[in-house]
This record gives C-alpha cells, sequence and structure tokens, in this order.
C-alpha cells in the first residue's frame, strides 16, 4: 500500500553512507511486509539495494546469506551433494505464508528481523547454527546466532539504527541429517509449529523448535534420545509461557504439536538404520 | 524516471512512499485491482521483467527501467493470451475481481508449479468461484457453449456477456475511472467501544495544505435511519446517523476529511482532536441483555423498531404451538444442545467505496459499489431532502457482494461530501476498514431441543436463539426470523417452540450475509436431527425422509407468519436427498491414511423461499433497435451472481433469437422503473421474472405489427431468429423497426414482478471426512450438493455458484473467524490473519440438479445463490460427528478447537 508519510528514500552505496539514523526511519530490504501495513510513523526509507551486497557467498567454512538475499534466490541456490540439509531450506521456504510470488521480493533478513514466531527463515537459520552479524548503529560490528537473536514475538536483539547485515551458516551443519515437521490449522497456512531435528556425525542430536514458541528454542542433546527422554527434556526446557498464542494457533495444541512432531522427528532420525 | 509499461515508456516520478500498484493505475492501468492492499490477495498481481509480484507491495521507484505487464499489456490489443482464453472457455471467474490477477500469475507458471497449484496459487483469493473453474482454465477444459440454436438460450451454459473485458482487464468497476478534480475522503475512526463525542477541533486538519473540510456531527442531517437496504423500510430500525454524537464501536466513522489527496486526508484524520466522554460498552450478547449492563441505544422506541432499548434487544420472536415440554417428556429419543457460530466477514474482494459528484443540471450521482442502487437512492433523497429525480445512484460491474452491499455505508458520506464541497469525491474503504467498520454474519448463539417417536416421526423442535447484532440493527430482524424460518418448516412436526433475540453490543454491526440467519441455526437443527437418528438406529436420510415436508404440507414455524404466499411452485427435495445419496454411495477410492485418520460421512439438508417477504419489486424494459437487436433494460446488479447472462438467455428465449441479439443496460437509477435490489437470491426469481414479462409482451407485439403489416392474423406469426415469420411470407426484426419508427410506435415492452407469490428451494450436501485424531486436522474426502434449481436457467454458472456457495461456506466452518478482544476491537483485520480459502483448501464438490421446474419461477427457473452456502458447516459437523463419536458444537471447526476433546477421548 502507499506509506504516504514517507517524505524521502535515501540510496546508500556503502556503509559509510548509511545515513545517521532518526526517529522515523526505516530500513527498507524486500519491503514486503513494511508496505503491507500503515507505517504512519516512518518519513524515511534507507533502501539497501544499491548496497550490492551479494545473495550468497561459499567458503571453505561457511554458507553466508546477506540480509537482502531474496527467499527466491536461496531457494535456488545449487547444493553440494553432501549438503545432506539442504531439502531444509525447500521446506522452510514452502513454510511461507505467502507464494512464490513475495519469495522473489522478500528477504532472508527481513524475515529475521520481523521476528514472527512464524518465521521460516529464523527456523531454517537457527536449526542450521546460523550467526548473525549485525552493523550497530555506532560503528560496531557484532556476531549473534539467530537462537539468541530473536527475543521473542515481534522482538530482537538490534536497537535502533542496528542493521543486520548477514547470517553465515557452518558447512558442517548443512552436512547433518535432519528431519523437519511443520503443522498449520489450514492445508497451506501459516506455521504453528515448525520443528527441525538433526543428527551430527559424533550422534549429537538437535532439535529446534520454532512457530510454536514466542522465540526459536534449542535443545542438545549428547546422543540419540528415546521418546520418553525427548518428552521430558521438552516439557522442562519448554515452559507453557513460551507456547506462542494468537489466530494461528491455541497454546495447548502448539504444545502438543510441538511433543508430536518431536517424537516423529526423533524417531525418524534416531530409530531407522543410517543409509 | 522511466518505466516500460506494457511497452510504452513513461517518464513519470512516483511518490517516495507510493506502492507500483496506485503508481499504475493514476497511469490509467485500471486492471491492476486493490483487493487488500497488503500482498495477501494477489489480485494487484503484474508481471516485472516477465515475472509475477504483488503490485501493492512493490516500492513504485523500484520498478525504474524495467518492464511492466499488466493484464491490459499481456496480449497484443484486441488479442487473447491463451491463458485468458482458457479463462473464458472454462468461464473461470464470477464476479471478475480477482482475474486479471490469476491470470497473469497462472500465465507465469511452469510446469513444475502446474503440477502443485494448492502452493502455487496460495497468493491468489478468489472469493466466487471455489477454484474448480481455475482448475479447468488451466486443464484447458471448456465450460461455455458455442452458440445454440434461436429461441433455445434458456437452460444451456452460454457464457458471460462481460467475459471478454473481464479476462482482458476492462470490465470496470466502482473506481476504474477517472474524474478531474476529484477531491479524496478518509474518515477518522473511533477508537472507543462506547463514547459521547465532547469537541472535535477542526482547526489543525483544516491547516493541512489540501484539507478541503472536515464533516462532523454537526453536518450531517438530524435523522435516523439504517444502513441495511430493504423494500420496506420498517424491517429495520431508524437508529443510525450519517455522523453520530455517540460512538457505538470501535471503528465507528467520527468524521470525514475531505482532502485534495489520500494523504493529505490521511493527514487531516491523524490531526483532528477529538474529545471523547467515554461510555461503559458491553461487547458480550449474554450480559447485553442481562440487568445492570449499559444501554446502547437508550432512547429508541418501538415506533423506531427497537424492540426493547432498556435490555438491549433490538428484535425478539416468541412462539409455540403444540406443547413442546410434554412431547419432549413422552418422546423415545430427545437431544438437547447448545451451538455458537463466529463472526465472519464477506470479503468481497471490492472493498466498500464509490464516486459522487453534482452534474451540471444539480443532479448528485452516486457511483458505488452497491447491490442495492434503487434503494440507496431512495434513502439518500430522504437522508438529504432531494427529490428522488435529483439522484442519481449506479453500479457498474461490482467485485462480489455476499450480502455486504445490501447496505449503505459510503453512499451516506459520499452524497454529504459531494454537496458540502461541489466538487466530486471518492471514499474507498481500505481492508482492515472492511473488518472493523462494515457488517459481519451475526454470531448466534443456539440452543436446540428435538425429540421423536419410535418410528423416527418429529415430535417437538424448539429453538432458543440468541443473535449478536452489534452496534447497529441493520439486518438484526429479518435475519433473527429467517434464522427460525425454514430450518424449522421444512420439518413436519405437531410441536414446535422458538424464542428468539436480537440484542446490541458494543461491537462492530452485524448485517446480511448470504444465507441471512439459516446457516447459523442449521448447524444446531440438523445436528439434532442427526442425533435422533443415531439412538434411533436409522440412517440420516431416512430420518430426513420420514419427516421433511412434501407438497401440500403446510411449512410451519411458531409465532404463524404473516406472510402466506410461500408455495410449492416445485419440490425436488426428496430427489436431492436421493442424489446425495447414491453420489456417498459410489465406489471411491480411499486414500492412504494412517490410523490416526478417522472417517466419517454426514449429510444437512435446507429449505429456502425463492424471495425474501413482504414485497421484492422489478422493472425490466425491453425495446426493439433499429439494427433489429433489442435494448433490455433491468435495475438489478451484477457482482459475479451471473444475472446479467441470465436475463439475455430470457429475453432470447421469449423472442425466439440469440443472446448477441439483447444488449443489457443495468442497476442504473436513471433507466426508470425500480428494482429493489440484488439480494435474497431475487436476480434471476423476481427480476428474471419482469424481464420475461417484457419479453414476452414484445415478441406478442411484433407478431401484432408484422400481423398488421401483413393483414393477417397475429396468431398465425410465430419469430424465428431475427425475423417474423407466417407461412411464407418474413419480416425482418429490422424491418420491422423501421416500420415502427415510420409510424411513430416505436416496438417496446415493459415488465413488472412484485416477488409474490413465492416458492421454495432445496438443496443437500453431504462429506465424507477424515479426522485425525492426533492433531485435530481435518481431511475432505468427499463433497457432494445436490440442488434443486427448478429448471436451471444455466447449468454452468448454476454450478459456480453451487460450488462457490460451498467453498465459502467450508471457510466459515473450518477457518474464519473475527476475533474481538475483551474492549471490542477486531484483532485479526487482514487476511493473512483470516484465513480465507485458497485454491489447497476446498475440496472438488459434485453438483447434482434435480430435474424440477417450477410453477411461479421464470421459465421454470428458481433461486440458487444462497442456498448452497446453508448446509455445509452444519454436513460437516455431521461428519465430523460420525467420524469421532464427538458432537462438535462451535464452529470453525479448528483442530487446536478440536484437539482437547479428541486427546480427551483417544488420549493421544
Amino acid at each position: 500500500m502507499d506509506l504516504n508519510t514517507i517524505a524521502a528514500v535515501a540510496h546508500p552505496q556503502t556503509r559509510a553512507q548509511l545515513p545517521a539514523w532518526t526517529a522515523g526511519d526505516a530500513w527498507l530490504a524486500g519491503g514486503t511486509w513494511l508496505f503491507s501495513e500503515p507505517q504512519e510513523h516512518l518519513n524515511r526509507l534507507i533502501d539497501l539495494t544499491d548496497l550490492k551486497w551479494p545473495a550468497l557467498t561459499i567458503s571453505e567454512t561457511h554458507l553466508s546469506i546477506s540480509a537482502t538475499c531474496t527467499i527466491a534466490q536461496l531457494d535456488a541456490l545449487a547444493c553440494p551433494p553432501d549438503w545432506l540439509a539442504a531439502p531444509l531450506i525447500n521446506q522452510c521456504c514452502r513454510a511461507f505464508l505467502a507464494s512464490f510470488k513475495i519469495w522473489k521480493t522478500a528477504t532472508v533478513g527481513g524475515n529475521l528481523c520481523m521476528s514472527l514466531p512464524a518465521g521460516p527463515m529464523i527456523s531454517l537459520t537457527s536449526a542450521l547454527d546460523g550467526i548473525c552479524t549485525i552493523w550497530q548503529a555506532n560503528g560496531g560490528e557484532q556476531k549473534i546466532p539467530v537462537v539468541e537473536f530473536v527475543t521473542g514475538n515481534n522482538r530482537n536483539r538490534l536497537t535502533p539504527g542496528d542493521l543486520l547485515r548477514q547470517i553465515d551458516i557452518p558447512l558442517t551443519a548443512l552436512k547433518r541429517r535432519s528431519a523437519f515437521r511443520q503443522i498449520s490449522l489450514t492445508p497451506v497456512g501459516r506455521s504453528a509449529a515448525l520443528l527441525i531435528g538433526s543428527l551430527g556425525d559424533d550422534g549429537t542430536f538437535t532439535l529446534t523448535v520454532t512457530a510454536s514458541t514466542v522465540r526459536p528454542i534449542q535443545l542438545l542433546l549428547p546422543k540419540s534420545p528415546d521418546a520418553a527422554t525427548l518428552g521430558k527434556l521438552i516439557a522442562q526446557e519448554i515452559a507453557d509461557d513460551l507456547y506462542h498464542d494468537d489466530v494461528h494457533g491455541k497454546p495447548f495444541w502448539r504444545k502438543h504439536m510441538t511433543l508430536r512432531l518431536a517424537e516423529e522427528i526423533r524417531s525418524e532420525l534416531c530409530d531407522t538404520a543410517r543409509p | 524516471m522511466s518505466f516500460e509499461i506494457n511497452g510504452t515508456p513513461f517518464s513519470e516520478r512516483p511518490r517516495a512512499g507510493q506502492c507500483l500498484r496506485t503508481f499504475l493505475r493514476e497511469l490509467g492501468h485500471f486492471g491492476v485491482k486493490k483487493g487488500c492492499d497488503a500482498g495477501d490477495c494477489g489480485a494487484c498481481t503484474v508481471l516485472l521483467d516477465g515475472e509475477p509480484v504483488h503490485s501493492c507491495l512493490i516500492p513504485a521507484f523500484r520498478a525504474e527501467g524495467r518492464a511492466i505487464t499488466t493484464i491490459e499489456g499481456l496480449a497484443p490489443e484486441g488479442g487473447a493470451h491463451p491463458m485468458q482464453q482458457a479463462f473464458l472457455d472454462a468461464q473461470a471467474f464470477q464476479c471478475g475481481f480477482c482475474t486479471a490477477g490469476m491470470i497473469l500469475t497462472c500465465a507465469s507458471l511452469n510446469q513444475a508449479q502446474r503440477t502443485d497449484l494448492g502452493a502455487s496459487l496460495k497468493g491468489n483469493i478468489c472469493r466466487c468461484t471455489g477454484y474448480r473453474a481455475i482448475e479447468d482454465a488451466l486443464n484447458g477444459t471448456t465450460n461455455v457453449e458455442e452458440t445454440v440454436e434461436p429461441g433455445t438460450a434458456f437452460g444451456r451454459s452460454l457464457p458471460a456477456p462481460a467475459g471478454p473485458d473481464v479476462v482482458r482487464g476492462r470490465a470496470r468497476y466502482t473506481f476504474d475511472t477517472t474524474i478531474e478534480g476529484l477531491l479524496h475522503i478518509k474518515l477518522k475512526r473511533s477508537p472507543h467501544p462506547h463514547a459521547r463525542i465532547v469537541a472535535i477541533d477542526k482547526a489543525a486538519a483544516l491547516a493541512v495544505p489540501g484539507v478541503h473540510a472536515v464533516l462532523t456531527h454537526e453536518d450531517a442531517p438530524d435523522r435516523l435511519f439504517s444502513t441495511a437496504r430493504h423494500e420496506r423500510d420498517w424491517m429495520d430500525p431508524d437508529d443510525t446517523r450519517v455522523l453520530d454524537d455517540v460512538v457505538r464501536f470501535i471503528g465507528q466513522k467520527v468524521a470525514a476529511v475531505v482532502a485534495e489527496t489520500e494523504a493529505a486526508a490521511e493527514e487531516g484524520c491523524r490531526r483532528l482532536k477529538v474529545d471523547y466522554d467515554i461510555l461503559p460498552a458491553v461487547v458480550d450478547p449474554e450480559r447485553a441483555r442481562a440487568p445492570g449492563a449499559p444501554i446502547i441505544h437508550p432512547d429508541r422506541t418501538q415506533e423506531q423498531r427497537v424492540a426493547n432499548a432498556r435490555q438491549n434487544i433490538v428484535a425478539e420472536k416468541h412462539g409455540e404451538f403444540g406443547n413442546v415440554a410434554a412431547a419432549l417428556a413422552s418422546s423415545a429419543v430427545t437431544y438437547e444442545g447448545t451451538f455458537t457460530t463466529q463472526r465472519v466477514q464477506h470479503a468481497a474482494l471490492e472493498t466498500h467505496g464509490g464516486l459522487a459528484w453534482l452534474d451540471a443540471t444539480g443532479v448528485l450521482n452516486v457511483r458505488s459499489s452497491t447491490q442495492v442502487p434503487f434503494l440507496t437512492r431512495r434513502t439518500l433523497a430522504d437522508l438529504f431532502d432531494l427529490p428522488k429525480d435529483k439522484v442519481r445512484v449506479f453500479c457498474e460491474r461490482v467485485g462480489g457482494g455476499f450480502g455486504s452491499k445490501q447496505e449503505m455505508f459510503v453512499e451516506d458520506i459520499l452524497a454529504l461530501a459531494a454537496l458540502k464541497t461541489g466538487r466530486p469525491v471518492k471514499l474507498e474503504l481500505t481492508r482492515e476498514e472492511q473488518f472493523i467498520a462494515t457488517s459481519t454474519r451475526h454470531p448466534m448463539r443456539v440452543h436446540v431441543k428435538a425429540g421423536a417417536d419410535a418410528d423416527g416421526k418429529l415430535t417437538a423442535l424448539q429453538l432458543d436463539v440468541l443473535s449478536n447484532t452489534g452496534a447497529y440493527g441493520n439486518h438484526a430482524g429479518p435475519v433473527l426470523f429467517h434464522a427460525a424460518q425454514e430450518c424449522l418448516s421444512v420439518y413436519n412436526c405437531p410441536n414446535k417452540k422458538v424464542d428468539a433475540v436480537a440484542v446490541y453490543t458494543n461491537t462492530v454491526p452485524s448485517g446480511a450475509f448470504r444465507g441471512y440467519g439459516l446457516p447459523q441455526t442449521l448447524i444446531a437443527v440438523e445436528a439434532a436431527i442427526d442425533e435422533l437418528a443415531k439412538q434411533l438406529g436409522i440412517s440420516s436420510f431416512d430420518i430426513r425422509r420420514r419427516n421433511v415436508v412434501k407438497p401440500g404440507d403446510p411449512m410451519l414455524t411458531p409465532p404463524p407468519s404473516e406472510y402466506h404466499d410461500v408455495e410449492y411452485g416445485s419440490y425436488g427435495l426428496d430427489q436431492c436427498l436421493d442424489l446425495v445419496e447414491r453420489a456417498m454411495q459410489a465406489d471411491a477410492p480411499m486414500p492412504d491414511l494412517s490410523p490416526d485418520w478417522l472417517t466419517g460421512e454426514g449429510i444437512a439438508l435446507t429449505m429456502i423461499d425463492t424471495v425474501p417477504p413482504a414485497g421484492h419489486i422489478a422493472d425490466a424494459a425491453i425495446a426493439l433497435r433499429d439494427d433489429g437487436s433489442f435494448e433490455l433494460t433491468v435495475g438489478t446488479a451484477e457482482f459475479g451472481n451471473g444475472t446479467s447472462t441470465v436475463h439475455r438467455q430470457i429475453a432470447a428465449s421469449a423472442l425466439s433469437t440469440t443472446v448477441d441479439n439483447i444488449r443489457l443496460r443495468q442497476s442504473d437509477t436513471v433507466h426508470g422503473g425500480h428494482d429493489t435490489g440484488a439480494y435474497g437470491s431475487a436476480g434471476i426469481f423476481v427480476a428474471g421474472k419482469a424481464t420475461q414479462a417484457a419479453a414476452e409482451t414484445l415478441a406478442d407485439e411484433l407478431k401484432r405489427a408484422a400481423a398488421d403489416a401483413w393483414l393477417c392474423d397475429a396468431a398465425s406469426c410465430t419469430l424465428d431468429g431475427h425475423s417474423v415469420v407466417s407461412g411464407v411470407k418474413r419480416i425482418s426484426f429490422a424491418e420491422l423497426a423501421e416500420l415502427a419508427r415510420a409510424q411513430g410506435k416505436p416496438l417496446a415492452a415493459s415488465g413488472n414482478s412484485g416477488g409474490t407469490p413465492r416458492s421454495v428451494a432445496f438443496n443437500v450436501q453431504g462429506f465424507r471426512v477424515a479426522v485425525n485424531k492426533g492433531t485435530g486436522e481435518i481431511k475432505i474426502l468427499k463433497s457432494v450438493q445436490a440442488a434443486d434449481a427448478g429448471r436451471v436457467a444455466n447449468p454452468m454458472q448454476c454450478r459456480g455458484q453451487v460450488e462457490g456457495g460451498v467453498a465459502q461456506s467450508l471457510g466459515a466452518a473450518l477457518y474464519e473467524e473475527m476475533v474481538i478482544d475483551a474492549d471490542g476491537c477486531v484483532i485479526n483485520a487482514k487476511f493473512r490473519d483470516y484465513h480465507l480459502p485458497s485454491f489447497a483448501d476446498v475440496p472438488r464438490t459434485e453438483v447434482f440438479f434435480a430435474e424440477t421446474s417450477d410453477a411461479i419461477g421464470p421459465m421454470g427457473a428458481k433461486s440458487m445463490s444462497e442456498s448452497p452456502y446453508n448446509p455445509v458447516a452444519a454436513a460437516l459437523g455431521n461428519a465430523i460427528a460420525d467420524a469421532t463419536g464427538i458432537r462438535f458444537t462451535s464452529v470453525p471447526f479448528k483442530p487446536d478447537r478440536l484437539f482437547p476433546a479428541l486427546q480427551d477421548k483417544f488420549g493421544v
């Protein structure tokens, strides 16, 4: 929709050109959320396009996803065959409530910064041990794991003027065997629980719970748990008030779906012979 | 900045915060529609460098240097892209408001996406079709019939006349026009559920550059009316002002700011200082009628049709015949339960709104998105003390209605602003405003008691209904009365009792919505019938066969109706039950489901009067044109109901010609005559009858004119395509027109229908479902609906009405719910939080028609636009009960609602 209070758009090309942050500013990445709701408190957009951050970079150790990488660019990444967890990328893209048309514009960074429980890029990057790089308003730089970056429904560690630059995914995480489960109140609707499990070479079992909880919660076990152990751990680690309550699912149901999907993941990863 | 739009370069500078959607529309590309303006519905889809995007989310400046393709540019001028042709051949639209975005999206899908339409099309909402016809278009299926022989149009699947314009983005909806000097209206809305306005300081708002006027209750007529539009004004209470000094729900309009731009009008609204005296509020309907509740309309009286203002009761009905209590006490089996239905929205993709201007002759012109132009004209004339001929109300194509536009929500403000400023004005509601400030279905709490004897004959039926009309009483009474009408009168039963009450609350008003109260009560009644059958061990079909009315049976509800004009013009309920039973028994492959899935079947039936009571009037006129074609003028509006197609079919059949020979003008008060409006399923049953009468009279006139010319008996003349024929003599319609003109007696005729007597139509819905006992998820394995629409005027379109009704009703049964917090605020006023059925959510419904011909309806047809909605949630509830053994009594049947009871029972 038209954002009629916007008087100016800045187009910085380098970090040095980023304007001094003032109240009424907003970063403009894809803009798919910004332009979807009235933003009467805003008067300037700072467009990140001309910073021309490379969308995806693969190094010896990491996959770096720039904050302005679109969902479609990430989904189109041709992954090497030893990235056993690569299917998670498409699974998480499909978990968007929005369709492929929005994927062309919406960005990975935008999804993280919105910090909604159902943000599927939060699910993906937290499950893959992603680390956020933040350009701080004071000129510094900060690195925070994605699981700690999002602190609650619509809440994160950014302070005014901070800018999410990129998310680095260790390749070791992409090489783990993984399992994905998601449930929604409607067949292709917004996630009410999205769980990702993975099994490391050393036998560690990691379960990342998102969407059902107000922030991502990661549970680590040194070895494959049995059903009772996992259920007990979830009950211990996820207090009832961490389950999200909104029109997309009641907390009681989200909790039970979390337990159910977690057990399905455990069973898939731990009860079957390794291929 | 330079842009390339549909191959043509443009040099324009968009505003800093402007989105591509409005930028394109300002450049005249009206095929780009606004459904939500928030990226959820896809109606604004355009291609950016060949890729589909939602133009409402794209900052306009980002399109610089890129190629934009709108629906108007998809094919070369005059041509049709293969996907446009496919949508035409399949008639994959009803109102057509989503069609441009749907076509652009479909045309860009790759093969993989076309095999996964549930995911590929989740960004495109169609509120009308139920998606089957869209899938047909993608599969290359042709649903429209080729041209048919003269005189045989009625009963054939002829295409909608607007089709070619709809698929090319050329069909003109309410805002698809450019008016010089247009001013924009934005509304300041109340943040309080109940408050008295002490003062409004306009100064800061008026100081905003571009603001022309601020209108408040001081400018509004000091007169009460109802936003509900009915032929008889006495059907609704006089409880509403154009702008009031008391606000009764969050979102009620407080003031209107009129400005050069929407931006200035918005800024003006923000700068208005409103001083409120906050009053106690009540949002719960039970509390609203309890002693001590805040009184919402304390000064209203029974003369103003408010039944009991001191108890917040706007309308009520009580009655009994026989003795229900005694009958229940001696029944072999009984059932008692309380059912609740939620607040749902019509979600027509075109929001409410309109344009108004004073023309050179001083006539106030209002072009709006309405189902009722004539009734709106009448009320505007009354409110503003204008002679009726000084007000013109009309609509062009309307982007969906479903009852929501049987109201006057914007035309009053438009008229006020045009009269005050003397300038043309526009008011277009946002999607959020649709949710918080128009109308919804009446939420109801329905308590049912029922009994039957050992043979399965009903002994008693009792309904206690509490309806929540919200802050105003528009449609409160008629919906309440209808809710307790046909759901009971369809069953023979010696003892019936009704207690029904509609109360005010400080919430967004309820209003007219497809089915008009019956879907809410049917959930309770049809559940009770099933529960009795289960106790008796007889089938859900048999118990209904033993108890439904048959021709000759009186159709009774207490208290006795004051209307006695409902007749069995035809009767196909028996066929509908048979058709659904047979279809449900047919072999079908069972999907491979894990043991967590429980399966079951359920049905529900509905009867509906084919016309609302107390008068529904339509005039039609038809004239022979010089070229031998006909001009048909009707008052009824087209908003996807398909009546434009059928009116031409009726006229062409009566005149033994073809539909391409009938030119239709519609829904404009300036054409003269009267039309109550396109509601209550009356577009064919009432207005069609007027068209039939006019066309048949003209057919006689044509024969008489030819007979006069030939000096023969008119009885020897027949019409044949484009001529009158008698023996070997033949005179073309064009020659007859010339003859008539020479004689100074143009050939024309008019017809009228008074909407009485009325007939009854029937529908039976069947579902087979699977319910996951571990998650609460529901899969619909089979959906069948049989409809008794009399002689079906257009099988393709009628099937579409049934499918669309089922889809819309499934939305309400499974997903949709407006959530209102303790303060009366709607907390999910956007599509991403109010889930409308998308392609993936809607099963294919097998549609069957009973073979009947109605003695009252035009050419044997009956209405079939509301009733397909009515039995859906009831049948689904019965199927879920059959699958799980649990009777769920509250809609929507969402997994998180079903889960606790499933967990209790199955312990997973």
